[in-house]
């Protein structure tokens, strides 16, 4: 067990958006979170990154408690990778500075060669290194959102809707890319989604949320065979099957 | 026979840019009467381009081109600024992706219905509050009273895009454009939202554009669906035969998406062929 939360609580002032969380996650497994808007999927994973202090309950990796500060060695292992490519590149940086500055922070050597093998992982060639995020393509940022995640050489990474506001074509070869890199580094991966689909993907198990809780936890594999018991996980595989009118008319009845 | 809501022949939308000219859509046509059609294709295909151009929506660096470009027999070619006015809002109207960016954030939900209301047809307030209640009960709100006293920062993201439709429908248009009107809704939100267009599309029998980069959603909402790459229409279908499609372009687009029944240790990927961009 390489990560694990207890009774993880995160408030907003009177709002529980994570409501006592608790879940393990192996070395070396992938690991999602999936729930809609709001279910608190994303705080539980900003919590984990140490990109908030408000919350209570016990975060460990690795064996040791977490406390409300990272400091760098943690980061070493443990890197994000965040929705919008369009927004986590600073946009007069180029690819070259948005990979050598954890190079930098770290006190990485070698960091010629490490920024061209970090491009060349992501399948960007020499040509990319010195472009502005202007000049790439939303999947072309994504890969150096990547690059720059592993290029200190985690173990794990949090992902956090890394393919949502893609192409669905450019999603597959993202998607590809992470498992590809996930299996030949051994990484440990969380992700976090509100597309059951890609989740079941890329993930051996998965948590659901819903209003701060995970309400069900389970294996993809019991997922596909529609084992889910949570009402609210059925309606999410209903609703991601595709438009049903019927089963619209459920949903009202349902809310 | 009956003259068609919407005809477009040989529409071409081109972008001047300070070094260089992009066409993005080349050469698009359609037909159509009251019914659903999809325009279906990745970002960059021209598909929101078409729809805009048919609603004179092209930004000023943009030229609009086409042989045949009408709306109920009329030519839109060349419309004047007056022109344009009576016809959209009244007679043709569009559903944008995001409530939030979409709706005034200093007037309330209620106001801004009965203004577009009110815009379009000579009527007094009180009518208009009427008016603007009853298409918020029609987008189901269930208790349309209070949601017309809200501000849009009040409403969730569901509640703000329905209250966007019924804006768009207070007036009664022949035609809905709804550009991704679903893509920043949760998926059981979004089942809704796309039941409510169905019911009110049926009910009123107007025609429906509906543009979006999701084949699956669109297929099992419209009567036809159009994929678009590269500014051209590569094949045009039944939604209901989707399953039968031809083209490679949309072969790999319903090939690369992961499905929860079809478990895949490698997703496919898009192998595209420069021959699509010439309309192969």
């Amino acid at each position: 067990m390489i990560l694990s939360a207890r009774n993880l609580t995160v408030t907003f002032g009177e709002m529980r958006a994570v409501d006592a969380a608790a879940f393990t996650v192996a070395r070396g497994e992938s690991f999602g979170l999936v729930g809609e808007s709001g279910s608190g999927k994303s705080t539980v994973l900003r919590a984990l990154a140490g990109l908030l202090d408000n919350w209570t309950g016990e975060l460990a990796f690795d064996g040791r408690a977490l406390g409300r500060t990272r400091d760098r060695a943690f980061y070493s292992r443990v890197q994000m990778v965040f929705q919008d490519p369009y927004g986590s590149l600073h946009p007069r940086q180029t690819v070259d500075d948005a990979l050598a500055e954890p190079l930098a922070i770290h006190k990485m050597d070698r960091r010629e060669a490490r920024i061209e093998k970090a491009l060349e992982e992501v399948g960007l060639g020499r040509g990319f290194r010195f472009r502005y995020p202007h000049q790439l393509s939303g999947g072309q940022r994504q890969r150096v959102a990547i690059a720059r995640a592993l290029i200190v050489e985690p173990e794990m990474l949090l992902l956090d809707e890394p393919t949502s506001a893609l192409d669905v074509s450019i999603q597959a070869e993202v998607l590809n890319l992470l498992d590809a890199l996930r299996r030949r580094r051994d990484l440990t991966f969380v992700m976090v989604s509100h597309n059951l689909a890609v989740v079941a993907h890329m993930c051996a198990r998965l948590a659901v949320m819903s209003r701060g809780k995970i309400v069900e936890e389970m294996d993809t594999e019991s997922l596909r065979a529609g084992a889910a018991r949570d009402p609210y996980t059925q309606r999410l595989m209903a609703a991601s099957r595709g438009y049903d009118r019927a089963l619209a008319e459920s949903f009202r009845a349902l809310d | 026979m009956e003259k068609p809501l919407v005809a477009i022949e040989d529409l071409h939308v081109t972008f001047r840019t300070q070094t260089r000219e992009v066409s993005a859509v080349r050469g698009v046509s359609l037909v159509m009467g009251k019914e659903k059609i999809g325009i279906v294709g990745e970002s960059g295909s021209g598909k929101s381009v078409t729809g805009r151009a048919l609603l004179g929506l092209t930004p000023p660096n943009g030229t609009v081109a086409a042989k045949r470009l009408e709306f109920d027999g009329q030519d839109l070619r060349g419309l004047d600024a007056e022109g344009w006015r009576h016809l959209r809002g009244r007679r043709m109207a569009m559903v944008m992706q995001d409530p939030k960016f979409s709706l005034n954030p200093v007037m309330t939900v209620g106001r801004q219905i009965a203004e577009a209301y009110r815009t379009h047809v000579n009527a007094g307030r009180a009518e208009a509050r009427d008016k603007a209640l009853a298409a918020l009960e029609a987008v189901q709100i269930r208790d349309p009273a209070r949601v017309f006293d809200l501000y849009p920062h009040e409403v969730s993201g569901g509640m703000g895009q329905r209250a966007m439709i019924a804006m768009m429908l207070v007036a009664e248009p022949d035609l809905l454009i709804a550009d991704e009107p679903t893509s920043a809704l949760d998926v059981t939100v979004q089942m809704q939202v796309l039941a409510i267009l169905d019911d009110l599309v049926a009910r009123r029998g107007m025609g429906l554009i509906f543009v979006s980069h999701d084949l699956d959603l669109v297929a099992a909402f419209c009567d036809r669906v159009l994929v678009m790459y590269g500014g051209r229409v590569v094949e045009t279908l039944k939604a209901s035969e989707l399953s039968k499609a031809t083209h490679p372009y949309t072969r790999g687009l319903l090939d690369c998406v992961p499905r929860l029944d079809r478990p895949q240790e490698k997703l496919n990927v898009l192998d595209r062929d420069p021959a699509w961009l010439a309309g192969a």
